[in-house]
């Protein structure tokens, strides 16, 4: 207000090591939007709440890092594309026989292990899967014959570990461990030392043989899951969703509603108080009377009112957030205006005969700038964290997977009463550093614009 | 200052019209639909129960007619056969909500069973009161004590510390950190209840006892993020005071700095001490919604989400209601204050 230039609040904001920080983390943000929107799929995205796209991954499983810290490993999920292929012909006989090599050093057995191919063939060929474990044992695991058909056809299907025929296959080879078996789960044998029911590390190969008769059959695409208690670097929710890509998308979408609500509301807020002020008299008194009214709404409530009855959907909530967002910001910059009007270069302005918007263009506004640019900085973490909790008490838009949405879901599976910290944690700090880069900068900002508040 | 007081008041009771209007032509449209189902499912099993007359139709076409002739009937006598946009329903609606007769919830019940809203809230708001009022007068006790302390010696270590705590505090969601506490002090630790109701009847004589030790996390959590920013905002008011000469000049007669600090500039940063209070306390009740639905506090709060969950409107539109009367009745003795202890607001002349 003291007629500050832009170019000294340039340079005590370099000066001010809150103004740095605030900036560093806000610049480290954009990256991560803009690499995120660049480099994850979009699919990822809006398949977010669709449970069919994620079933390759785990449930509730806890980042794999946490390995580091560990003696005892926990077994990470592992999904194998792409099998080491090799095909043999023996006259008559087709042989195709596809190997995954799982690297298994950990101290746990898996959750299980899923396998899933699409095979195309005729007839009816013959179908074995087997597992060559680290000791040299080899375990047979399936062996049946695919559906017959006359015509070429392509078979999709999935083989569980909990399928009945690998515990059937498997007890028949009891003989080789020297413990019961009968009670364990498949995934609990085959991983298992021989001598006592304990995982054995090393190099596991699942097998996976097709006999084709005359005909050529063949594997078009497969791959094994072993399902692991760690995965990815955030872990994962209870729909199998990598959290990791849920933190990173609610990265820009907290930038988005955070700026867009606070710009908005600060831009509407300074026009109606200027105006206001500017104007002064009856239209002053009367648009005061209705800022009061706004503001003397309860936010909250109504917000919830509206999210219920009109719309969640994402850009409707801003505009509701815009709607009790600009009132404060009126309510100081019509107490700014009423100072500036009364400055001689006004009156001057107003007797020459000028406009009254251009008076308050090329003279109130600019003066009110960097005001304007504090209150934005102030205003961000508000937006933000309220439609964190909008979305938490489960009012938000369920289409984005913003970060208040993650929380929602895991109040909802009872994520602390079940130890899940990796899917509590993680987004509440983001929401924190978020609005803590705004409050640094808008903190150097306002301490650069009015002096007196500190020391 | 009577002429002030006057229009203060007169402002927000048209405030709380206006947000009654609001409200009810937010969820008047629902509103209807809903009343119009219930009275033909209350027609159907008037019918159901009464084998009588069930058996007197001798096809579905009559006992149709039939069912359509009650609803009619019952729908104008209740006068919900004009639209719910009718200046007389709606204010009928205001006329008897403002008399505090919310009518009956839809599904929600007291814990003593009473369908009826007003007897519902009535049970639900004592709780909201007891917890958000003891931690806001928890956290400014706190936050002056602290503030001043750090005011009196600027750029020391507590200041610093208090300062930066205030930062950072106040970006943190309160409901988060609720989550984390249930966490470490619920499940990890098992000191104190996740779930804020108690479990016992609230008419045996332990129910305050457990009550209280219920509330024991939602309060820790809430005074330890609103503290801070509380200290913050005393530090500041204080700052500007201790630069004004009376202060020096008591200094240089010799005072202690602890009697300076605690009496004198104390003293002179009260009105807007206590003025933020006054709001804060009304603005507690507001962002109970989220806090009290973390901790499962049977109060407001949550009342409020259970009835936004099953679109239970009576509800919805009496907490809405009493929420507003609260948070106006704080700004009006915000401003009352306001207005006593700065002259210059009471004159009229602007700041």
């Amino acid at each position: 207000m003291s007629g500050i230039t832009p170019n000294e609040i340039k340079k005590e904001f370099l000066k001010s090591k809150m103004g740095i920080a605030g900036i560093t983390i806000l610049i480290i943000l954009i990256s991560i939007s803009i690499i995120t929107t660049i480099t994850v799929p979009v699919e990822t995205f809006q398949e977010w709440n669709n449970p069919g796209s994620w079933i390759t991954y785990p449930k509730t499983a806890i980042p794999i890092w946490v390995n580091l810290f560990l003696i005892e490993k926990i077994p990470e999920h592992q999904i194998i594309t792409e099998p080491k292929i090799e095909t043999t012909s023996n006259d008559e006989i087709n042989l195709s026989s596809y190997q995954f090599n799982v690297n298994f050093n950990y101290d746990d057995f898996p959750n299980d292990f899923i396998y899933s191919y699409s095979s195309e063939y005729a007839n009816s060929p013959l179908f074995q899967m087997s597992v060559i474990r680290p000791d040299g044992i080899k375990l047979e695991l399936v062996s049946t014959s695919l559906p017959h058909s006359n015509l070429k056809t392509i078979h999709e299907d999935r083989i569980f570990s909990t399928d009945a025929m690998i515990k059937k296959e498997l007890t028949l080879q009891s003989e080789i461990f020297e413990f019961k078996i009968n009670e364990l789960s498949s995934e609990g044998i085959i991983f298992s030392k021989t001598e006592v029911n304990q995982p054995l590390k090393g190099n596991y190969i699942f097998l996976i043989d097709l006999y084709g008769i005359n005909d050529e059959s063949q594997i078009v695409e497969s791959n094994l899951i072993i399902g692991g208690k760690a995965f990815g670097i955030m872990g994962t929710d209870e729909l199998r969703r990598d959290l990791a890509i849920g933190l990173l998308w609610g990265t820009p979408l907290a930038l988005f509603i955070g700026l867009v609500v606070s710009i908005a509301s600060v831009v509407m807020g300074l026009t109606y108080g200027v105006y206001a002020g500017f104007k002064g008299k009856k239209t002053d008194e009367t648009m005061m009377r209705f800022n009061d009214v706004i503001y003397a709404l309860p936010a909250l409530p109504f917000l919830i009112i509206l999210s219920v009855t009109i719309s969640n959907s994402i850009f409707v909530m801003v505009g509701f957030l815009m709607i009790f967002g600009w009132v404060g910001i009126a309510k100081v910059s019509r107490s700014m205006s009423l100072q500036i009007k009364t400055r001689g270069y006004v009156e001057a302005a107003t007797m020459m005969g000028q406009k009254d918007s251009k008076i308050i263009l090329k003279h109130i506004l600019p003066q009110l700038l960097p005001y304007a640019f504090a209150s934005v900085a102030i205003s961000v973490p508000a937006a933000i964290t309220t439609e964190a909790g909008l979305s938490f008490l489960g009012l938000g838009d369920p289409s984005f997977p913003t970060w208040g949405q993650i929380l929602h879901d895991a109040n909802v599976f009872g994520a602390a009463a079940r130890g899940l910290w990796w899917w509590i944690v993680p987004p509440g700090i983001m929401i924190a550093i978020t609005g803590l880069a705004f409050v640094f900068i808008g903190n150097a900002l306002d301490s650069i614009i009015n002096p007196k508040l500190k020391r | 200052m009577k002429k002030y007081v006057a229009t203060r008041a007169a402002t927000m009771f048209g405030v709380l019209l206006i947000t009654l209007l609001i409200t009810i032509l937010i969820v008047g449209s629902n509103m209807d639909t809903i009343l119009k189902q219930g009275i033909v499912f209350q027609v159907r099993s008037e019918i159901i129960e009464n084998p009588a007359i069930a058996e007197s139709f001798s096809s579905v076409k009559e006992f149709e007619a039939f069912i359509d002739k009650q609803t009619d009937e019952r729908i104008k006598n209740l006068g919900l056969d004009e639209p719910w946009y009718s200046p007389q329903r709606i204010g009928f609606t205001m006329y008897k909500i403002i008399l505090l007769d919310f009518g009956q919830a839809t599904f929600l019940t007291s814990d003593l069973g009473s369908s009826n809203v007003r007897d519902i809230i009535f049970e639900k708001l004592p709780r909201t009161i007891l917890l958000f009022t003891s931690a806001t007068i928890i956290i400014s006790i706190i936050g002056i004590f602290v503030g001043a302390l750090s005011a009196s010696k600027i750029g020391s270590v507590v200041d610093r510390i208090t300062s930066s705590f205030a930062i950072i505090s106040s970006s943190f969601p309160v409901w988060w950190i609720g989550m984390l506490m249930i966490f470490l002090f619920a499940f990890t630790y098992q000191i104190f209840p996740a779930r804020a109701t108690p479990d016992i009847p609230s008419s045996s004589p332990e129910y305050l006892g457990v009550l209280l030790y219920h509330m024991t996390l939602p309060l820790i959590t809430i005074v330890m993020i609103g503290f801070g920013s509380w200290a913050y905002l005393v530090r500041n008011f204080m700052v500007g005071i201790m630069q004004e000469d009376f202060i020096i000049a008591k200094k240089t007669m010799g005072i202690k700095q602890n009697r300076i600090t605690y009496i004198h500039a104390l003293k002179n940063a009260a009105p807007p001490i206590i003025t933020i209070l006054a709001l804060s306390l009304s603005g507690s009740l507001g962002g109970a919604i989220i806090t009290e639905a973390v901790f499962d506090w049977p109060g407001m709060g949550r009342l409020y989400f259970e009835a936004i969950t099953v679109m239970d409107l009576p509800v919805i539109i009496g907490s809405t209601y009493i929420l507003t009367v609260f948070f106006l009745v704080s700004i009006f003795i915000a401003d009352l204050l306001y207005g006593y202890f700065d002259p210059r607001i009471r004159t009229g002349a602007n700041p």
